[in-house]
């Protein structure tokens, strides 16, 4: 495919990591922020090419894995009522809530349906007019445009059935609590090149210079993760710490003006939970004012529920970068995907599902790694 | 679930509104429809990154290119200092 195959090139691959080894005197910590950029690395081995002395930190930059227990619960307690139909992303049919997960609550007969977009939602809404009809919207900046248009086109239609209940996560808030943080590691930052394609780059100058922390806007294939590490090293090693996009081809510096106009519309900035991070002030997206009547937290009764984390999953520590996930006591052993503990083994963008798929067997069996 | 992936725009669809705007976009053979909404530039021909059901940006052909000019430099560069040919 067009776009994708060459930036897959094996041999090219190699050569970005020699010159990564060339530039490389001293040891650094890059955390690439999203799960989507994890998977690949791990898939790939891009690490195993890496010299020694550069950790990869895996970010907590996956939806599916910080979307906070409470959250699935109430999913979980919605998608169970009659006359409900609970839409959904696919992948967060398995993520384990305190007691089930959407999958069980499907078998024993509640309506829960797969959707690949959110308009696809709407328009079970528009067919099933006596039934009401829930969407969960999870996602970074990367999937708010899409959710804030369902809102905003049941809004016009008129459609009084359909509601959302959103657990929305925005990045810049989260690396400022990851730099905040005193056991915060990272010394650089590969950004997630979807949400920069959506928001732009112009939120992380402050962020760099404030943490002194290079942040190089990353692609998600072999070439363009390996070109953003080079990138990111070789500002490390001058001593610079500025924002540069290796993803010019996809984002621009502005963004997408038309999606960010709509989710400013529909959309307001709360304070959110992150599974296994806690409360994060001004991280997440929640509707406006003049979109409440599509909350479905307030529709079903449920903005009160508060629930905690299970003390054995230690996601909150591999989400932060404080622990590879095989340095989990759980890892493989009580927690593997079939049975997952945590949404980090659950999520295919999971840093432990991530690992417990491509380096079960050996830590070298990976396609460039040979 | 952040994966979005570069398709080829083929046909336009949905009139004069933006908002309506949708595209079928072919994906190494496999075409699926995607909301064309916020990205109103696109013509017919143009690659487009599709996540959940909405193109987020136009690929841009130059830049694309950019990292394999880059990738010939450095080669270039290294066959000049080890003496090549
Ligand atoms: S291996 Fe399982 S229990 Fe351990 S951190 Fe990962 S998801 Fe949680």
């Amino acid at each position: 495919m067009k776009f994708l195959d060459e930036y897959r090139d094996g041999d090219l691959a190699q050569q970005i990591a020699r010159e990564i080894h060339r530039v490389t005197t001293q040891p650094w910590n890059i955390m690439e922020v999203c799960g989507g950029q994890t998977h690949a690395i791990v898939k790939f081995g891009i690490d195993e090419l890496l010299p020694k002395h550069i950790t990869l930190i895996h970010g907590p930059g996956c939806p599916v894995c910080v979307t906070p227990l409470e959250m699935i619960d109430k999913a979980l307690e919605i998608a169970a009522r009659p006359g409900v139909i609970f839409t959904s992303f696919g992948d967060m049919l398995r993520v384990p809530g305190s007691t089930t997960d959407l999958l069980s609550v499907k078998a024993r007969g509640g309506d829960v349906r797969i959707v690949y977009s959110p308009l696809d939602a709407v328009k079970i809404a528009e067919q099933n007019l006596a039934r009401e009809v829930v969407f969960f919207g999870v996602g970074f900046e990367t999937t708010a445009p899409a959710t804030a248009m369902a809102v905003f086109q049941a809004a016009q239609k008129g459609l009084t059935n359909f509601s959302m209940l959103i657990s929305h996560v925005l990045v810049p808030p989260a690396i400022e609590a990851l730099m905040s943080s005193p056991n915060c590691r990272v010394q650089g930052f590969l950004a997630a090149g979807h949400v920069c394609a959506i928001m732009g780059y112009e939120e992380y100058p402050p962020l760099a210079a404030k943490h002194r922390v290079p942040i190089v806007v990353t692609g998600f294939e072999p070439l363009d993760i390996l070109q953003g590490i080079l990138m990111c090293v070789q500002q490390l090693e001058s001593g610079r710490a500025e924002v540069e996009n290796q993803y010019v081809r996809a984002v621009r510096q502005q963004g997408n003006q038309p999606a960010q106009r709509l989710v400013r519309e529909v959309f307001r900035i709360v304070p959110r939970k992150w599974r296994g991070v806690g409360e994060i002030p001004a991280s997440g997206l929640g509707l406006s004012a003049a979109y409440v009547a599509f909350d479905a937290e307030r529709k079903f009764n449920l903005t009160e529920h508060r629930v905690d984390e299970p003390a054995d999953c230690l996601s909150g520590q591999v989400l932060q970068g404080q622990i590879k996930p095989h340095e989990c006591p759980a890892f493989g052993g009580k927690c593997t995907p079939e049975h997952p503990l945590g949404a980090t083994m659950v999520s295919s963008e999971g840093a432990c599902a991530a690992y417990y798929r491509y380096r079960r067997h050996s830590a070298a069996e990976t396609a460039f790694a040979k | 679930m952040c994966l979005a992936i570069p398709g080829k725009v083929e046909s336009i669809s949905g009139g004069a509104d933006p908002i309506t705007r949708m595209g079928r976009v072919n994906f190494g053979g496999v075409i699926k429809e995607a909301s064309l909404a916020y990205v109103p530039e696109v013509q017919v021909g143009d690659y487009v990154i599709v996540h959940v059901g909405f193109a987020l940006s136009k690929v841009d052909e130059d830049e694309a290119q950019k990292v394999f000019g880059y990738l010939k430099q450095m080669q270039e560069l290294d066959e000049l200092k080890e003496g090549g040919p």
